[in-house]
């Protein structure tokens, strides 16, 4: 009930704020490449949305003059987006990166009548001419901070506050899982989907029920830092800052951080566009391409941790270590993936089962 | 025991501020005003709230700071029904979005800062004592929603001025033919009515999630209005509407993150509680005709004496 006149409230004001924000930057003296970024939040929101917006500076920042951005914040996921886009591509923009998941479905639709204009989706999976496709590795931080949280769990026991059980979010579950388990095999994590991405109160409140439960490590896959400030308030362990870098608001309690750091790609993509080399690809970096980065290590993470996390973060960027290496069984005892074997990407896109210690969402 | 504790402690938090921004609700549509801008006035609470504890770290002035920007903005609304007599649903739902607007505006120097929680009202001994702390561990404003719940009851029921209130809720040109000022009374309902949705906004800040985010009430505003139908405008079935669905959305999250006993009702039975909740009461209601009759009979019509 409440939800529904919320998202209704929500829509109308998202429509009423886009269109002011549409503006230009001034003319620089060769013919720079306009390049238009829509948001689904606001850039304030000191995670994922901050984080693109970042990305959008980055780029500003390597090309100067050459590029003229153009952004666009708490665009609707919905029919709304369709016209923001097309708005986008009609002000001359050649390169436009719609950031979240929800966009694809207007992306596909408005990109075959804009040829000349280059797409590109977040975290999506709808290919076309004209629309590539990027992701982040986000499960590699995770095994780092699920190093950690194996390490110094003194309860054995983590929290996991979840969005959605999407795969993006459970691939995150299973690889703090398997990480922690590989240092102490009686370590479990517990998920609670709390159905939202933004609602501070009720992550809050999320935390404070997987505490008073005996958790001690708590993780996080939502947009804000409100989990991390109940655990510095309740004095537990720790836990991880998701999306930016959180320790302002719980110095004593942020572990590490993973950070998301589009900058790389956006600057190549927009490179490609510039030199006339870009083909709709379909990339998944991470840390080894610096587009996922761990926050700085907190003090009281023991030096020997600091190491094994270390080894881990190194590992995946050399390529010598896969979290989704097998032998991987199931919640269930199942095995489900066989000694030696690396899952795919595709199967990892499509993670939809929670790994041995991953206690099943109630 | 220790996790009943536990979970009345966490579940006080998550109603106190809803029932803090029902109650001014009650007193507005008691004097005839439906103000849906509630969760606008609740957001621009929670931005000035924030931003008072952020410059001066004294709590109660940051609750002093919510109430007066609730009250501010609620003003607006106030001018534009009562002066223009422009359409009260629609003036409320732009309040909403206005709020929502302006809340973020004015907060976006104050993403990634955090402020201090406010302490709790008794000393440390009493406040974090493993057993007393249900009733000694909360801060001020959780006692001042119940003090509110009693104040408001007597101000209605035992006051002329509470009368006077109702009168003008239940047939304005009636009061308005005997001399009392129809818009008077209600300018001062609904100001009392945003800063008191300003101060459960405050809440958010200062004992929930100690940040300013972006829409922090997520929400709640509306649970406060509906609550008011639901409570069939009584202060203390008010109180007891504010602590069942605060029971409820507690209670959905410690059964997902329990396992034991807590674990025997599944957490979507706690989810879909307080829809199921909400219609018991509706039918209950319409079953007793009294309870209908409780509605003020002037809710949401302009005053418009020369008609």
């Amino acid at each position: 009930m409440t939800t529904l006149s919320r998202r209704n409230i929500l829509k109308i004001g998202g429509a009423a704020a886009a269109l002011p924000l549409l503006g230009s930057k001034a003319f620089a003296q060769t013919e720079p490449l306009k390049i238009g970024f829509i948001y689904v939040g606001t850039i304030n929101d000191n995670g994922y949305n901050y984080a693109h917006n970042q990305g959008r500076l980055f780029v500003e920042e390597h090309l100067g003059d050459a590029v003229e951005t153009t952004y666009v914040e708490n665009v609707p996921e919905g029919p709304d987006c369709e016209r923001v886009l097309r708005e986008l591509a009609q002000q001359g923009n050649k390169l436009i990166f719609a950031t979240s998941f929800g966009f694809g479905d207007s992306v596909i639709k408005v990109a075959p009548q804009f040829p000349d204009v280059k797409f590109e989706h977040a975290t999506g999976y709808m290919k076309a001419d004209n629309v590539g496709l990027y992701n982040a590795r986000f499960y590699e931080g995770r095994a780092v901070c699920g190093t950690i949280a194996g390490h110094m769990s003194k309860t054995g026991k983590a929290g996991y506050i979840g969005s959605f059980p999407i795969p993006e979010v459970v691939m995150g579950i299973n690889a703090l899982a398997l990480s922690g388990r590989r240092i102490n095999p009686n370590f479990t994590v517990k998920p609670v989907y709390i159905s939202t991405w933004n609602d501070p109160a009720k992550e809050a409140d999320a935390a404070r029920a997987m505490i008073d439960q005996g958790i001690d490590i708590i993780a996080q896959h939502t947009d804000g830092p409100a989990a991390l400030q109940v655990a510095q308030e309740r004095g537990i362990i720790g836990g991880f800052g998701q999306g930016a870098d959180m320790s302002a608001f719980a110095p004593e309690t942020q572990l590490t951080a993973i950070i998301d750091h589009w900058g790389p790609h956006y600057l190549a993509s927009a490179q490609a566009v510039i030199d006339g080399t870009w083909v709709a690809g379909d990339t998944w970096e991470g840390l080894k391409e610096d587009v996922v980065q761990m926050g700085p290590y907190n003090a009281k993470v023991p030096a020997d941790v600091v190491a094994d996390a270390e080894k881990v973060r190194t590992g995946q960027i050399d390529g010598s270590f896969h979290i989704f290496t097998g032998p991987i069984k199931d919640n269930t005892g199942t095995e489900r993936v066989a000694a030696g074997v690396t899952m795919t990407d595709a199967e990892l896109l499509s993670m939809d089962w929670y790994v041995e210690g991953v206690e099943q969402p109630a | 025991m220790d996790i009943t504790i536990a979970i009345i402690v966490t579940l006080v938090g998550a109603a106190t501020p809803i029932l803090i921004a029902a109650l001014g609700e009650l007193v507005v549509e008691k004097s005839g005003v439906l103000n849906l801008g509630v969760e606008g006035m609740m957001l621009v609470g929670a931005i000035a709230g924030f931003a008072g504890q952020f410059y001066t770290g004294n709590p109660y002035f940051a609750l002093l700071c919510g109430a007066f920007a609730g009250a501010a903005a609620s003003l607006i609304f106030g001018f534009l029904t009562l002066s223009l007599s422009a359409n009260q649903t629609a003036t409320g739902l732009a309040l909403t979005i206005f709020g929502t607007g302006f809340s973020a505006l004015a907060g976006a120097p104050f993403s990634a800062k955090p402020v201090q929680l406010m302490r709790p009202l008794f000393p440390a001994e009493l406040a974090t004592h493993p057993v007393w702390r249900v009733l000694f561990g909360y801060s001020f404003p959780v006692y001042f929603s119940f003090f509110m719940v009693v104040a408001i009851w007597w101000f209605l029921h035992r006051t002329r001025s509470g009368l006077i209130l109702r009168a003008v809720g239940e047939n304005d040109l009636s009061a308005h033919s005997i001399g009392y000022s129809v818009k008077g009374v209600r300018y001062a309902a609904v100001m009392f009515g945003g800063a008191m949705a300003g101060i459960g906004g405050a809440c958010f800040p200062l004992l929930l999630t100690p940040q300013w985010a972006e829409r922090m009430t997520a929400g709640r505003g509306w649970i406060a209005v509906a609550l008011v139908v639901f409570a069939s405008w009584k202060p203390f079935r008010l109180l007891a509407g504010a602590y069942l669905f605060g029971l409820v959305m507690t209670m959905e999250l410690y059964a997902k993150a329990g396992g034991g006993p807590l674990s025997v009702i599944p957490s979507e039975l706690w989810a879909a509680l307080p829809y199921l909740a909400t219609i018991i009461v509706l039918v209950l209601i319409s079953i007793r005709r009294d309870a209908t009759s409780n509605a003020p009979a002037c809710l949401g019509k302009p005053f418009l004496p020369s008609n």
